[in-house]
């Protein structure tokens, strides 16, 4: 079932790959299972990227890519039949798979928080903002009652909100300021690292602006990381440093985001930039990409995006491609297999060859 | 694409449809549409664009006849709506003004066949056709929307089909009817990006080859731009801008309309983009006073804004913009 | 997760392959819905052994003749013989074999269980989701009536009408269980089809032209069959525990073969007391077990029907060929 050769199986490892001291998140060979009556499916199939400190990543996909899969897998909070059957998640040097739950709730928040996709699904209905800040803050230790009203009013004012809207109920509140709570109380300890899960889909297209702006500048004023899951290519074309697009569970292709946007290497994701009708440019006919992503309860046997690919060798049907580097960039895909190898053991991911 | 010259397919006359909110109490009243006046014409795509909580979707039901018009008129080809009063005149005028809904998971029973939905419309809305027929029918419809082989396509569950097979699907049922207008509340918003190029193409083949015009309610300019060739831009339920759809965007007139052009990412422009300080939403109108309902967004708001409630005004041919700040010569300014 | 095979694509649409569902999807019924049915029962071992127990009180219901050949009423056995050969379970203080009691009170049991499984079931059908659908006075009225009837304590209601009805039969106690029973499914049903309601399939019903009362039955309706099921079953097991318990209060016909009369008979007479164990315990552990055969098929139901609810098991991984 594993596509990829040659790469040591977690259980053969005595501790994952040394981890780059500087970088905040290093994501190694994870893979995430489904367990289902008829088998297992594999949603994430050995994925790696590394996040160095203050950087943004944007991962994109379409449904079914296994992004949120891997975003829930990273904050470890995958529940049954999901789980994750291989590779590391290590959080400043520290291998977050496997710790016990009072571990992590000891970094949840303070030095890793998550923003949901929907704010009226992640916040309580019938609990004010306050309250769910003060809930929060409350579950860390912090039992002032000063601290706790100082703090929530001064994230709050960060994300632009007024703080006489502590009192208010989620629903009181419009979209675009549901979302902003959201971020607001995902900085209340400003950690260092904050995972998104496409928290503008619901927003309209001036808010989603608006909000992306904002982001960027907590990010500017208080260095932390940012992974950004959305299924909008052009959303973070203009605010993210790294760009991953997946398919099918698998990395596509993942380099610095301009470089990718301008010269996309791999098949699918100049098909997908291709999809985006634009609103500046001339008038062009468009053709999108023909067919649907795989069942992956039966993968196909070589490259999972050759049955749609308009670039397709023969060889791409009979083994999965790896990952090759190609100008500080990774892709899976066989055109660029006459450049390097997957087996550069000197090379650090990210950096330039 | 030639404007319609003749009686417009559909059109409308200050439309407007106000909900009663609150509870006994306190009475309020929510303007979700309010003097609508738009027309759509043969074989023509007409986008009414507009975040939510502009009234796009309201409209989209008060033309379907989910809603009664709390004052207004709707014309279709030439008669008003409020005269069809018997059930048989209402259900002919369903079959020529159908409906495709937003939400490819819900809009298919999933305990029928696909079959089920465009059979009992077909049973309705035909009914001089005998059963053969109506599944000849049935295939037929399929085919021209792309999903082949119709007749195994007909025998499958929804949950068998992907979101963009089921939209089809939809727009199968619509055009079964044989349909003049088909009103599409958002087809393409749920579905995977590089799939709505697909149905994007599917209503300009509606239009041309079946001569069929559609209503294309949506909030992405990009797509709108892709498919129609009127646009209209809402604005609180009320229309802020109308006209060709290049014209429109090109040389946008209504400040509202130059402030989404701006927040539209498009990877392929330059970078560069200025710091974005509107935070503003659209707002819910409730009781509102006269005056302009972008007044408070508007870098441009004059003193007339906040008094006098600004008319559509044709500015260029066909191009009409309700603001007065707005010029037929000059470039409105706005938002960068 | 469902088996597709492709549709052949013309050139150019990007219709060609069906996209998989997502991982967790939960079956649905198709043409092999029957099939996956039994592929259900069998996996579950929950509805394997409700299904199980359920067979086997059905089959004894079918032929009693044929396994117990004793006749039920006959008191012309030796009195409260204990366990035999002869008598499986003894006899009874009247002389009656106990194993042919209890084999022919089997059916009265079923035919009480199924029927006001059935009835209520669909009385709560028709009102719960008439009220849901055409809302306003309707929806008002009814839910009105439903909560008046749930407020008002059962079994003192059930021991009234049955009191005044006299000597109540089979048919009688379906009635009156149906007619005191309904209300609390219909309540859940009424609630899950408000919130079925919004659905799009609906609203594109409605636009389409379809009478409401068309909309009812059959969009909404055959959406609801797990919930159905459902219903079905707590209103079975309601049946059976509150027959047997009028029977046991002497309010059923004392006169016929059932076990809530046996129950009577038994207490009648202080079998417990006087060492005939078998007497009383038999017919109650017989009700104990079909009411566990509906219970547990009713927790089944809900997990077939949910796979959120599913005990995360390991399987063997069957490769893709």
């Amino acid at each position: 079932m594993s596509s990829v050769p040659a790469r040591q199986k977690p259980s053969e490892q005595a501790d994952p790959v040394p981890a780059d001291p500087g970088a905040v998140l290093e994501v190694n060979d994870l893979s995430v299972e489904y367990i289902m009556e008829t088998g297992s499916v594999v949603a994430v199939d050995h994925v790696s990227f590394e996040l160095g400190p203050g950087e943004f990543i944007g991962i994109v996909g379409e449904s079914g890519c296994g992004k949120s899969t891997l975003l829930f897998a990273i904050a470890q909070l995958l529940a049954p039949p999901a789980r994750i059957s291989g590779g590391s998640v290590c959080f400043r040097g520290r291998n977050m798979v496997g710790l016990t739950e009072t571990e992590l709730a000891a970094v949840r928040w303070k030095d890793l928080s998550v923003v949901m996709q929907s704010a009226m699904n992640a916040l309580n209905p019938v609990k004010s903002i306050g309250a769910q800040f003060a809930d929060a803050m409350r579950a860390h230790g912090v039992r002032s009652k000063e601290q706790i009203e100082g703090r929530s009013a001064e994230v709050l004012r960060m994300v632009g909100i007024d703080p006489v809207h502590l009192k208010s109920y989620p629903h009181q509140l419009s979209g675009g300021m549901r979302q902003r709570s959201m971020i607001a109380m995902a900085m209340l300890f400003t950690p260092e690292l904050v995972i998104m899960d496409e928290p503008t889909s619901a927003l309209d297209v001036v808010a989603q602006r608006s909000l992306m702006v904002q982001i960027k500048e907590l990010q500017r004023d208080f260095g932390f990381a940012v992974i950004f899951v959305t299924h909008d290519m052009s959303l973070v074309s203009h605010f993210s440093d790294q760009l991953m697009v997946m398919y099918a569970g698998q990395v596509a292709e993942l380099g610095a985001t301009r470089a990718v946007f301008d010269s996309p290497l791999h098949p699918y994701t100049a098909g997908l930039m291709e999809a985006f009708p634009s609103i500046r440019g001339p008038r062009l006919p468009l053709t999108g990409i023909p067919g649907s992503p795989p069942d992956l309860a039966r993968p196909p046997h070589g490259c999972r995006f050759a049955p749609r690919c308009p670039k397709v060798m023969p060889r791409c049907e009979t083994a999965p491609p790896d990952e090759y580097w190609v100008d500080g960039r990774r892709v899976r895909c066989y055109l660029y297999a006459e450049a390097y190898s997957p087996q550069a053991p000197n090379e650090e991911p990210g950096s330039p060859p | 694409m030639t404007e319609a010259s003749t009686e417009p397919v559909l059109r409308t006359e200050r439309l407007s449809r106000h909900f009663k909110i609150g509870n006994a109490l306190s009475r309020q009243v929510l303007h979700a549409v309010d003097d609508v006046s738009l027309a759509i014409g043969e074989r023509q795509i007409v986008a009414l664009a507009g975040e939510s909580g502009s009234g796009k979707s309201t409209i989209a039901r008060l033309l379907a006849k989910i809603y009664k018009p709390t004052s207004g008129e709707i014309y279709f080809q030439g008669t008003p709506l409020s005269s069809l009063r018997s059930r048989r005149d209402t259900l002919r005028y369903t079959g020529l003004v159908p409906m495709v809904f937003q939400d490819p998971f819900s809009s298919l029973n999933p305990v029928f066949r696909v079959s089920h939905g465009v059979m009992r419309g077909l049973k309705l809305h035909r009914p001089e056709l005998s059963r053969e027929q109506r599944y000849a029918e049935a295939a037929r419809v399929f085919e021209v929307v792309g999903l082949t082989p119709a007749a195994e396509v007909l025998q499958r569950f929804p949950h068998e089909l992907s979101g963009g097979q089921r939209q089809r699907v939809g727009f199968a049922q619509a055009l079964a009817l044989r349909p003049k207008l088909i009103l599409a509340d958002e087809p393409v918003s749920m579905l995977d990006v590089s799939i709505r190029i697909g149905l994007l193409n599917l209503m300009v083949r509606l239009r041309d080859s079946e001569g069929v015009s559609i209503l294309y309610i949506t909030h992405d300019l990009a797509s709108a731009r892709y498919v129609a060739d009127r646009l209209i831009i809402m604005y609180a339920g009320q229309i802020a801008e109308a006209g060709p759809v290049e014209d429109v965007l090109a040389n946008p007139k209504h400040p509202y309309t130059q402030l989404l052009l701006s927040a539209v990412p498009d990877p392929r422009a330059p970078l560069g983009v200025g710091a974005e300080t509107d935070r503003g939403e659209p707002p819910k109108v409730i009781d509102p006073t006269p005056g302009c309902r972008f007044r408070w967004r508007c870098p441009l708001a004059i003193d007339e804004c906040h008094r006098v409630t600004p008319e559509p005004r044709e500015l260029l041919p066909g191009h009409s913009a309700a603001c007065h700040v707005a010029r037929a010569d000059a470039v409105t300014e706005a938002f960068r | 997760m469902a088996m597709l095979r492709p549709v052949t694509a013309a050139p150019g649409q990007d219709t060609a392959l069906p996209e998989a569902p997502a991982a967790g999807q939960p079956a649905r019924r198709g043409r092999a819905g029957l099939r996956r049915l039994v592929r259900a029962i069998r996996y579950n071992h929950k509805a394997t052994a409700g299904a199980a127990l359920l067979a086997l009180f059905c089959l004894v219901a079918l032929f009693p003749g044929v396994i117990a050949h004793d006749d039920p009423n006959a008191t012309i056995y030796p009195r409260s013989l204990g366990p035999s050969a002869q008598h499986l379970f003894g006899t009874t203080a009247l002389g009656q074999d106990i194993f042919a009691q209890t084999v022919w009170g089997t059916r009265p049991v079923l035919i009480i269980a199924v029927g006001v499984g059935l009835l209520a079931t669909v009385i709560a059908m028709l009102i719960g989701v008439a009220a849901a659908f055409y809302g306003g006075a309707w929806d008002g009225s009814l839910s009105l009536i439903t909560d008046v009837l749930l407020v008002i304590p059962l079994f003192p209601l059930l021991i009234v009408i049955a009191s005044y009805v006299q000597n109540a039969g089979t048919l009688v106690l379906v009635v009156v269980l149906t007619l005191t029973g309904w209300s609390y499914t219909a309540r859940q049903l009424r609630a899950q089809a408000l919130s079925l309601r919004n659905r799009d399939f609906l609203m594109a019903a409605r636009v389409r032209g379809e009478r409401k009362m068309y909309i009812v039955l059959v969009e909404i309706i055959p959406t609801m069959t797990s919930l159905l099921v459902a219903c079905f079953l707590t209103n079975a097991l309601y049946a059976v525990l509150f027959a047997s318990g009028l029977q046991f209060i002497g309010l059923g016909d004392p006169n016929s073969t059932s076990w809530g009369t046996m129950l009577y008979w038994a207490e009648n007479n202080e079998a417990l007391q006087t060492g005939q164990y078998l007497w009383a315990i038999v017919p109650g552990a017989c009700i104990v077990a079909l009411g566990a055969a509906f219970a547990l098929l009713n927790y089944a139901f809900d997990e077939i029907g949910n796979p959120a609810l599913r005990p995360v098991r390991r399987t063997r991984v069957k490769r893709a060929g």
